[in-house]
């Protein structure tokens, strides 16, 4: 894959490449993330986690993935 | 005497002693923690995933969900945008409808912003959430979000992680009277007599994090809390003896010699 192609989006404040029709549901796995403890956000819009795999991430999106922490 | 269940949202809970899962050393002693605790709620808050460390524990595989309610939080919200966007995303983990609504106004005394408490709780409430709400101790305040749909009332006994106790016990008094919703006392408490006089004032029950997480021996504190609520319950429900300022002898004088 020629670099030219590759794709900026930013995950949790931090840039990263992707190929062109990357899907959420392929960078959630990249990631290595489990589905049941995490929540997604594109673009401030919650996605349905049984939709990621419908889902192209294009250039410029940002993503957040979240879980718990402890807190008081 | 005779005890009602401890009521939330129409939810049933054993204990009334809620602990907050911050400020651990590790998982493994915030899960021994809440285990003496005998708690069967706890707080958790919502932030990013370290994407850059993968394999890193997780709270959610310490503290099972399914046997202990989670309570997510928004600490670290100011306004009420940031507090929904928080809670709907809590909401997406796993189906968390129970929140506690934390809303701050100043970061160094960490007190409550009411009037973005108050919004939040109203429109949180319009989305189906139940919102138990942290918020000062001002008796007006305490009956506004009872009517904008709070499901429990959570007043400050002092700044969060101070340790001070409770240091408006009048005001506490004021909203134990005026509200049948759940009373509980949230941040502040230092130690196991502090949260006995929470109980002993009529609050339905006590929310700590730091007072357990901070000791130095955390899971003795835990258990120490435990205690302090059962027995502050127990005081409160078995009505008091009057004060008086003269003594008054507990051995008869008939038959002294």
């Amino acid at each position: 894959m020629n670099i030219k192609n590759k794709i900026k989006i930013t995950v949790n404040g931090k840039q990263m490449q992707i190929i062109p029709k990357f899907t959420l549901k392929s960078l959630i796995t990249k990631l290595k993330m489990p589905l049941n403890k995490i929540a997604i956000e594109l673009n401030k819009k919650i996605i349905d986690k049984n939709r990621i795999s419908k889902i192209q991430l294009k250039k410029g999106d940002k993503i957040e993935i979240v879980h718990f922490i402890g807190g008081g | 005497m005779f005890d009602k269940k401890f009521k939330i949202a129409n939810k049933n809970f054993k204990s009334r002693l809620i602990v907050g899962t911050g400020k651990y050393k590790s998982f493994k002693e915030c899960a021994n923690a809440i285990k003496a605790s005998g708690a069967d709620i706890v707080t958790v808050a919502v932030r990013r995933v370290n994407i850059s460390d993968k394999n890193k524990a997780r709270l959610m595989d310490y503290i099972d969900p399914k046997k202990i309610t989670y309570l997510p939080n928004t600490a670290g919200c100011f306004n009420a945008e940031d507090a929904i966007r928080t809670l709907r995303l809590a909401r997406e983990i796993g189906g968390w409808k129970l929140v506690k609504l934390e809303v701050l106004g100043d970061k160094k005394n960490l007190f409550p912003e009411m009037i973005e408490t108050l919004r939040s709780t109203e429109l949180l409430t319009k989305e189906g959430f139940k919102v138990m709400v942290y918020c000062n101790d001002d008796p007006l305040m305490a009956k506004r979000l009872e009517n904008s749909g709070a499901v429990a009332i959570m007043p400050l006994a002092a700044p969060i992680g101070s340790g001070l106790g409770i240091q408006n016990k009048v005001n506490i008094k004021i909203i134990r009277k005026q509200t049948k919703l759940p009373l509980i006392i949230d941040a502040g408490l230092g130690q196991a007599s502090d949260a006995n006089v929470a109980m002993e004032l009529g609050c339905d029950g006590v929310l700590i994090n730091t007072a357990i997480a901070k000791a130095k021996n955390p899971i003795q504190m835990a258990e120490a809390m435990k205690f302090a609520v059962i027995s502050g319950r127990k005081s409160f429900l078995s009505g008091r003896i009057k004060p008086s300022l003269f003594g008054s002898a507990s051995t008869s004088n008939i038959g002294i010699i």
